[in-house]
Formats: C-alpha cells, structure tokens, sequence
C-alpha cells in the first residue's frame, strides 16, 4: 500500500515536470502567435502559470488530494466533470472487453492445456500470439472496414446518441471492444495455459486420480483453481492497459473516453486535464492491483494464513 | 485365493525422442492378501515405474508392451475407463514422497478426504463423522482441528498421515507406497512406519512397499524383490534376502552400507563399481555382469533365468557362489588422519535469532563447539534444530547475534564473509546436499573448477590448469568429464564436482551439508571413501550434517546433537552412540529402523516440535522428553553433565540414570 501511494507521488511529479518543461507557454499557446505579449502575461498570471514550478506544483498537487482537479485551459472550466464523463465511458468500453476477453482467455488457455501439444493446443497459440501482435489501430480499421462500412452490421462510432439505452449503448461498444480483446487474448489464454500445465502435472493432482475421481471433477476441484491464481495477477495488469491503452481505440471509433481525453488535452496543452486524466489512470493502476492481491490472498490459503501455524 | 497384486512378465517402456525405451523388462512377482512385498534397488531400477504401472498411472509416453498385471485376479490392462476408476476407489491406493507435494494446497484437509468417502457413495450427512473417525485411526490428535486446517499447515509428518488416511479410508485391497518416509526425519519416519505397520494388521491390506533404504524394507516387509535394470534379480523372504543373498547385487547393495563399528579409519566402504545399463541399452548376458566380481564368460554371454528354489529365486548363473564376495570391504583406508589438539575453530555462545518482538524466532541459543584439526564434528537433530543455520553461521552467511564468538585458527571471525580475510573465506567451504541445484547448470565442469580457482585462489594460466588437473584426480574425475555439464554427469559425479570445488582453495574447514542424501547407497559409499580420503591427505575438517546416524557414524570422531538451537550432547562418536546418553539422543538412535528387522523397544517422542518463537522454560526438551521430572525439567535450565573424554551433556539426570543402548546403528549384517 505505502509502495503504491510512492509510485503515484512519483507519478505526480513526472507528469507535473513532464508537462511543464516541453517548450511552450500557455498563455501563448491558447491565445495564438499573433497575440499581444501583454495579453499573454495578463493570461499567464490570471491562471497563476507564471509563478516557480514548485508552488504551482504544490498548488496543483493540494488541490489533487482536496478534490478539486484545476481548471481546463481549453474549456474554461472545472476538469472534474469532463474526467468523470471520460472516465465511466472507458469504462464502459473496458467493462465489456473486460467481460469478452477474461472467460475468452480463460477457456483457451484451459483448452489448450488440457489438449497440450495437439492440434487445439497449437491453433489456440498461434491465433494467440497473431492476435497478440497485431496493433489495435490495425486490427480497428480492418474492423470497421468489415463489419462497419462493408457489412454494415455495427456502427463505426463508439458514441451513441444521449439518452440511449444500455443495449444501444452495448451495440455501440462491441466494435471498438474487439480489438482491446484480440490483444488482452493471447496473455490471459498464455498464462492459463501454463497454470493449467502446471497444476496438472503436480502431485496433488495424482492424487486426485489415484482416489478414482472423475476426470471433470479432477479439473474442476483440485486443477482449476490452483492453475488459475497465478493468472489472476495478469489479468489485473492487463486491465489498467485496458483503461490505459484505449487512446488509439477511442479516436478511432470517436468515443469520448479518458483516453482521447488525455489525447486531446496533450494536443491543446491543456495541463490541469492532461495531469488529471494521467493521474487518474495512474489511481486506477494502483488499486486494481491492490483489489487483485487481496483476491490473489483471498483464493489462497497459504497467504490468507500467513505461513505455518 | 487370488493374489492381491501379481505381475506377469511385465514389460513396460517409455518412448523417449520417437524411441522405445524399455524400462521394466520381464517382472513377474505376485503379493498375497495381506502380504507385504519391498522392492528395493538403485534408482533407475524401474521402482516407480513398477508402483505407477500397478494403478495403471503411466506417463504419457510411457505403455505396458508385455504381459499382464492382475489386482485381485482382475487383468487391468482391460478394464474401461469407469472401471478403473471403480479400481482406484476400492481396490488400490498409493501413497508417495513429499506428501506436502501430495495435499491440494488450496483445499482444506476435511474437504480432501470427504471426497474418497463421496466416492464410496457414502450420505454426505455422514461425511464429517467418516472423516473425523479416519484422521483419529491415523493417530491424529485432534482431527477436527485438522479438518478445518489447510495442508502448508501441517508438519510432514502429519500431512503424511492424512495422505495415508485418503489412501485407506476406502479399505483397499492393495496399498501401493513409494518411498513413503524419505525426506521425513528419522523421529517422524519412525512414528510413520509405526503407523502403517499397525494399520496393516488392523486391515489386512496387502502392501507393495517402494524404498531405496534397505533397513526400511527389512522393518516392514515380509518378503523383498530387488530390481536391477528394469529385471527382478532376486526375490526372498526379508530375513533370508538380508542374511543370505542369493544375487551379487543384493549382496553388493548390502556392502556398500555402514556398519557398526566400522568407522573411516577402520576400512573403506565397498561400492559397486561401474554403472546402471541406461534404459533401452542392448544387452546379451546377464545385465549385471559389467558390475559383478563373479561374472565369467558364460554370464557376459548368456541371460540367466529367474530360477525359483524353494520359496526364493534369484536371477543368476551362481547363486551358490554369492558367499564367495566379501559381505563387507575389508580394504583399509588409504590414510588416517592425523588428528592433533590443535583447535581450528572455535564457537562460544553463539546465538541467532530472526524477527522481533513475539515474533522473534530464535534458531540458536549459545552453541559451543571446537573443531580439531582433521577431524569431523558430525551434527545431527531433527530438522528445525538449528543444524544448517549454524552452519550458515560459521560459513558468514548469516551474521550471528551480538555476543557471539567465532574464532579461526586463534583469530576472531567477522560475521559476514564481507568482513572477513580473504583467507578466512578460502579456508572455510560447504558442499551442499544438492548437487543439481548447486552447480551452475549452463557451465562445464572445467569452467566452475577455474573459476573458483580463479576467484577465490587467484591462479592464472598454467597454474590454474595444472591446479584444475590435480583437483579433478583428487576426486577421480576423468578429462572427458571436465568438458561436461552437470546435466550430462550422475548424481555421484556431480557430488564430487561440488567437491573439487570446496577443495578447490584448500579449505581447512569444510561444512558438508547432507552431502549423500540424495544419492544412492553404492554411489553413497563412493563419496564417503572419498570423504575420508581428503581428510587423511589433505588435513581439513569436517562438520558434517545429516540425518542418517549410519554416515554420521562412519565418518565421524565427534558428535554434537542439537535440538530447538542447543547442543544438548557433545562427545566422542562411540561415546554418544553407545552411551550413556542425552533422552534425546536416545530417542533418535532408536527411530532408526535396523537390517535384521529386530523391534527393539522404540523410545517414543510425545507431542510436536515447539516452536523457536516460545521455547520451552527449563530444559528444552521437557516437553518430549520420556525422562521429564516434573518440577525441576520444566522449571529450571538442565546442568552440564561431563562424562569421560570430553563427553558432555546437558541434563538433570545423574550420569548413572541416564538411557545407555547401543543399537547396531548403522546395522549389522549377520553372516552365514
């Protein structure tokens, strides 16, 4: 937990830095090249960009921890509920790549295991890894080519007409999903798989054999869950690169999600939005690791006990 | 009446890189109900494969491509799947090593062996109450308490247990174990063993019991098959196969074990020279001939038969001329050690202890020892009693707790190798008890050798050659096996390289963690002989660490027993063995089963090891010890008792109360 508030205070400072030592000034950059100085000065100390870095960093930053996120240079007004709109866009998006991906994943690497070094076993590696490999903006288009433009079966944009019900919602979001989940695929099937392998070939196993068990019961009872906890771990990560890695995604199918927020605020060097939108992602990695370590421990007797009593 | 389990010509092969390999060749044996059968041999013998095959539980590669195997007169090799699975449930259970390994760590016990009673179609209504009977007729205490436990929760010890408890709550025909006590201490063994001989009686379940260790077999069973190369040789009654062996490599494995009063400077111990056929190898003639002193043309030309005499057989074309092999080695060693007073290193009050506050463990508390110049200080105890982390210790692995002493050749040593003289470091080194996972997998034997060399002993060019030359000979290492990596050698010869690289900075002290456990006896007896050898030429000193009291006694001119982190007996080895001595020491000699199948009266140990974190007050051994006092062991630290030749122990006992029985550890062999 303490490691974890470090990484994001040493995130804050990155991004802060990050931010303010690309060349630039702000005031010139939202009032144009054409702009009296004057005015720009003005600009800059109305929104306080002239003072030291480290008072405007320990501005920034107390207001952080308080709630109050800054105000977007671009629109004039509080970031706070343009992060919330992107946020629970992404993760909508995310919530349904998340549900398509994880059992997708978990049966392949199962199937694959229990198949080992047969033809299921070798098919589901390959689709694996060539999904893996292709990036999403690759695989996007292609969608939309197909299934949007061509077939006309989904729309090419992610963002639905407001007040849309939650299935036109869901249509809207099955497109742009399938790309997160040809990539996340091949992880989660890679690390199931070798959970599986290993929990089949341990002796707890035979021994579940040798009792007369049924096979599917072996599986079930004493292979699954033992195979299935180092992949816990994975999907964790994996789920804040789901959040995380949706820039290219959400331009593509126009989603207003907190990646093409961050996008659009990098572009328009709208730093209180850009430090905001990074920040949160950063929370967001923090804790969904500490949720899949308390679920790591919660499956796991030798940890929920704590060693040898 | 149908034998429980019988194998008829049985051949079973693995295929290995598109080859057949054949593993078991030709085993035919059959186990009555209620009869107990051991097979012993090497490994590599096919002892597992011949336990697996029982349940037909083969690998994937592996197949019966000859004969038949029968359990209850039933021909497995045929059943449906749904029968043999019928078969596991009822008729045949097994149990095996590392029962840790054999528990689903993620489901409590109660849940693990509810499932044979689900199995046997039992109410689930009844399940709780079966599970809980089945735990306390594997003399678990407290089996509610287990239930609810999860198995990283249990000793070995008890996880063994309820592994047995799975294995006979259905009442099985055949209970098949494989190597069930190896790797347990030898109290806990001796408790196991005790278990399975009771329940056997109880159940008359007939046993295919699987072990390396000869005196095991000789307790438990009442008639021994050896494997050798995938081949019955010889099988026999127990106490005929021990005293009178009908094949040279039952007599051969018989000779290359300690024996009592045959100490490293009596004589050497006997190997059997070469080594096992690699499975699948082509062989004309008896497949032992490469090995055996009686072997004449006709063995290297022609297979002899299993002939069965009587109730015995042996696969051999003399039989009759086995007493003409010496049954124990009468070569002398090469050298003795001079042993002087000199004392090499010096230990006082050393203590170490993890974690702080309720937590804190402490491992050791006020070990004393001094080690002699060529001698060895054989350190034994069970495991948790302290024996590697003072090892560690001595070595500057672990930094010792404030106060502690540790002095080399007169001079005070730092905790940390960081702190010591680059001589020092040179001058103490270990083998470990491991050689697979102690050698560096990727690099030859030649490139470890130089290495040490170079690091340690600051040789280059020539020097280092020639000293890597004279290192690889001390310890019979060949050219050819300088150029090899360590998975390209056996288990014999990469000992030895981790030997030739403890020796590699002429060390004056060497720390030989458990240096032969993982080894089999004839290549235990190679690296013993040579143990002793290095110490006569070389002058070094041993501390030697192992549970097996035969090779501690064999090598060892003094004893120091440890538990809980004290050393509760010092002394003189034929001291402590023949007594009087420590309760302790008394109870460990006495788990340690014997060759002639003798039950002497086994002192038992009561209760589980405690724990360093809330060390017993008093003696730490009251809450064990069979001698306790009440009063005066809980309450007040037990006196030194000093006893002739430096013999000291700590005890409230006067010297002439004290336990003395000297069992025929290691055991004898009784000679026609």
């Amino acid at each position: 937990m303490m490691l974890a508030l470090l990484t994001l205070w040493l995130l804050s400072v990155l991004i802060f830095l990050g931010g303010h030592l690309l060349p630039g000034n702000v005031g010139r950059a939202m009032l144009g090249p054409l702009a009296d100085q004057a005015a720009v000065d003005v600009l800059n100390h109305e929104m306080g960009t002239d003072r030291p870095l480290l008072v405007q960093y320990l501005d920034w930053i107390a207001g952080f921890l308080t709630g109050d996120l800054g105000q977007s240079y671009a629109y004039r007004s509080p970031v706070a509920p343009f992060l919330m709109t992107a946020l629970l866009n992404s993760a909508k998006l995310a919530a349904v790549a998340f549900v398509l991906v994880v059992p997708l994943g978990i049966l392949g690497g199962v199937v694959a295991a229990l198949y080992r070094g047969r033809a299921a076993d070798r098919i589901l590696s390959v689709v694996g890894l060539s999904a893996t490999v292709v990036p999403e903006f690759v695989s996007g288009i292609v969608l939309i080519l197909i299934f949007g433009i061509w077939l006309r079966w989904f729309p090419i944009s992610a963002t639905w007409v407001d007040g849309a019900g939650p299935l036109t919602q869901l249509y809207h979001l099955i497109l742009p999903a399938i790309p997160l989940v040809l990539i996340l695929f091949g992880y989660i099937a890679r690390m199931a798989r070798a959970g599986m392998i290993e929990a089949l070939d341990a002796d707890y196993t035979r021994t579940a054999v040798l009792k007369g068990l049924s096979y599917p019961k072996v599986i079930w009872r004493h292979v699954l869950r033992n195979a299935l906890l180092p992949t816990i771990s994975v999907i964790a990560t994996q789920t804040v690169y789901l959040i995380g890695g949706l820039v290219v995604i959400e331009i593509l199918f126009h989603y207003q999600g907190i990646g093409s927020l961050i996008y659009t605020a990098a572009k328009k060097k709208d730093f209180p939005m850009l430090q905001a939108g990074v920040m949160s992602i950063g929370a967001l990695f923090a804790l969904t690791t500490f949720l899949a370590d308390l679920l790591y421990a919660r499956l796991n007797p030798r940890i929920r006990f704590g060693g040898r009593e | 009446m149908t034998d429980a389990l019988s194998f008829d010509n049985l051949g079973v092969a693995y295929r290995v890189k598109g080859k057949m390999r054949q593993v078991l060749d030709g085993v035919s044996l059959s186990i009555a109900k209620g009869e107990a059968y051991g097979l012993v041999g090497e490994s590599g013998c096919g002892k597992s494969t011949t336990a697996f095959a029982a349940l037909r539980y083969l690998p994937r590669n592996g197949s019966v491509n000859r004969g038949r195997i029968l359990i209850d007169g039933q021909d497995i090799g045929l059943l449906s799947p749904t029968d043999l699975r019928h078969l596991r449930q009822f008729k045949v259970s097994m149990i095996y090593q590392d029962p840790g390994r054999a528990l689903n760590p993620s489901l409590p016990i109660g849940r693990q062996v509810a499932e044979v009673f689900e199995l046997a179609g039992v109410p689930r209504a009844e399940w709780p109450a079966r599970t809980h009977d089945i735990l306390a007729k594997v003399q678990i205490s407290d089996p509610a308490l287990v239930m609810q436990r999860y198995p990283h929760q249990l000793s070995g010890g008890m996880q063994q247990r309820v592994a047995i408890a799975m294995a006979i709550a259905s009442n099985p025909t055949l209970l098949v174990l494989d190597e069930p006590t190896t790797g347990l201490d030898a109290t806990v063994e001796a408790e196991v063993l005790d278990l399975i001989q009771h329940l056997r009686h109880e159940l008359s379940t007939a046993i295919l019991f699987i072990s390396h260790n000869l005196a095991v077999i000789a307790r438990m069973c009442d008639r021994v098959g050896v494997l050798y190369a995938g081949r019955l040789v010889e099988e026999a009654r127990t106490e005929e196969i021990f005293r009178n062996p009908r094949h040279p490599y039952t007599a051969g494995l018989l000779r290359c074990l300690p024996q009592a009063g045959r100490s490293k400077d009596k004589a050497m111990l006997a190997t059997i020279p070469g080594f096992l056929p690699g499975p699948g190898t082509k062989i004309t003639g008896c497949v032992f001939a490469p090995r055996c002193a009686l072997a004449d043309q006709t063995c290297r030309t022609v297979e002899p038969e299993l002939l069965r005499t009587d109730d015995r057989a042996s696969k051999c074309h003399y039989p009759d001329r086995i007493n003409e092999l010496d049954h124990i080695s009468n070569a002398a060693p090469v050298a003795a050690a001079v042993r002087n007073s000199k004392t090499i290193l010096q230990v006082d009050g050393l203590a170490k202890s993890f974690g702080s506050g309720t937590q804190r463990q402490r491992v050791l508390r006020d070990v004393g020892l001094e080690l002699r110049a060529g001698e060895t200080l054989g350190l034994v105890g069970e495991s948790g009693s302290g024996k590697t982390t003072l090892a560690r210790c001595i070595l500057g692995l672990l930094q010792p707790d404030q106060g502690s002493s540790l002095r080399f050749a007169g001079e005070a040593l730092a905790g940390t190798t960081a702190l010591r003289s680059r001589h020092q470091v040179k001058s103490i080194q270990i083998v470990f008890q491991n050689p697979d996972s102690a050698l560096n997998r990727a690099h030859t034997v030649y490139r470890m050798l130089s290495r040490t060399i170079g690091h340690l002993v600051g040789l280059r060019g020539a020097a280092r050659e020639a000293r890597i030359k004279s290192l690889a000979s001390a310890v019979r290492l060949t050219e050819r096996h300088l150029s090899a990596v360590p998975s390209q050698l056996s288990g014999g010869l990469k000992q030895r390289v981790a030997i030739a690289r403890a020796f590699a900075s002429d060390p004056q002290v060497l720390i030989c963690d458990e240096p032969t456990s993982a080894l089999d006896v004839s290549v235990q007896a190679a690296i013993l002989n040579l143990l002793a050898e290095l110490q006569a030429t070389k002058q070094v000193s041993y501390i030697l660490i192992s549970h097996d009291l035969g090779v501690v006694r064999y090598l060892s001119d003094r004893i120091a027993v440890m538990y809980l982190g004290q050393m509760l007996e010092i002394g003189p080895a034929e001291a402590v063995f023949s007594g009087p001595h420590h309760p302790y020491t008394a109870a460990l000699l006495s788990s340690v089963p014997t060759l002639d199948g003798a039950s002497t009266e086994r002192v038992k140990l009561t209760g589980a090891l405690p724990s360093t974190a809330n060390l017993p007050k008093g003696c730490v051994f009251h809450t064990r010890c069979p001698r306790k006092i009440p009063g005066l062991c809980d309450h007040d630290a037990p006196p030194q008792v000093k006893l002739a030749d430096g013999h000291v122990l700590m005890c409230h006992l006067a010297p002439e109360e004290l336990p003395a029985a000297d069992r025929n550890i290691p055991p004898t062999i009784t000679l026609p």
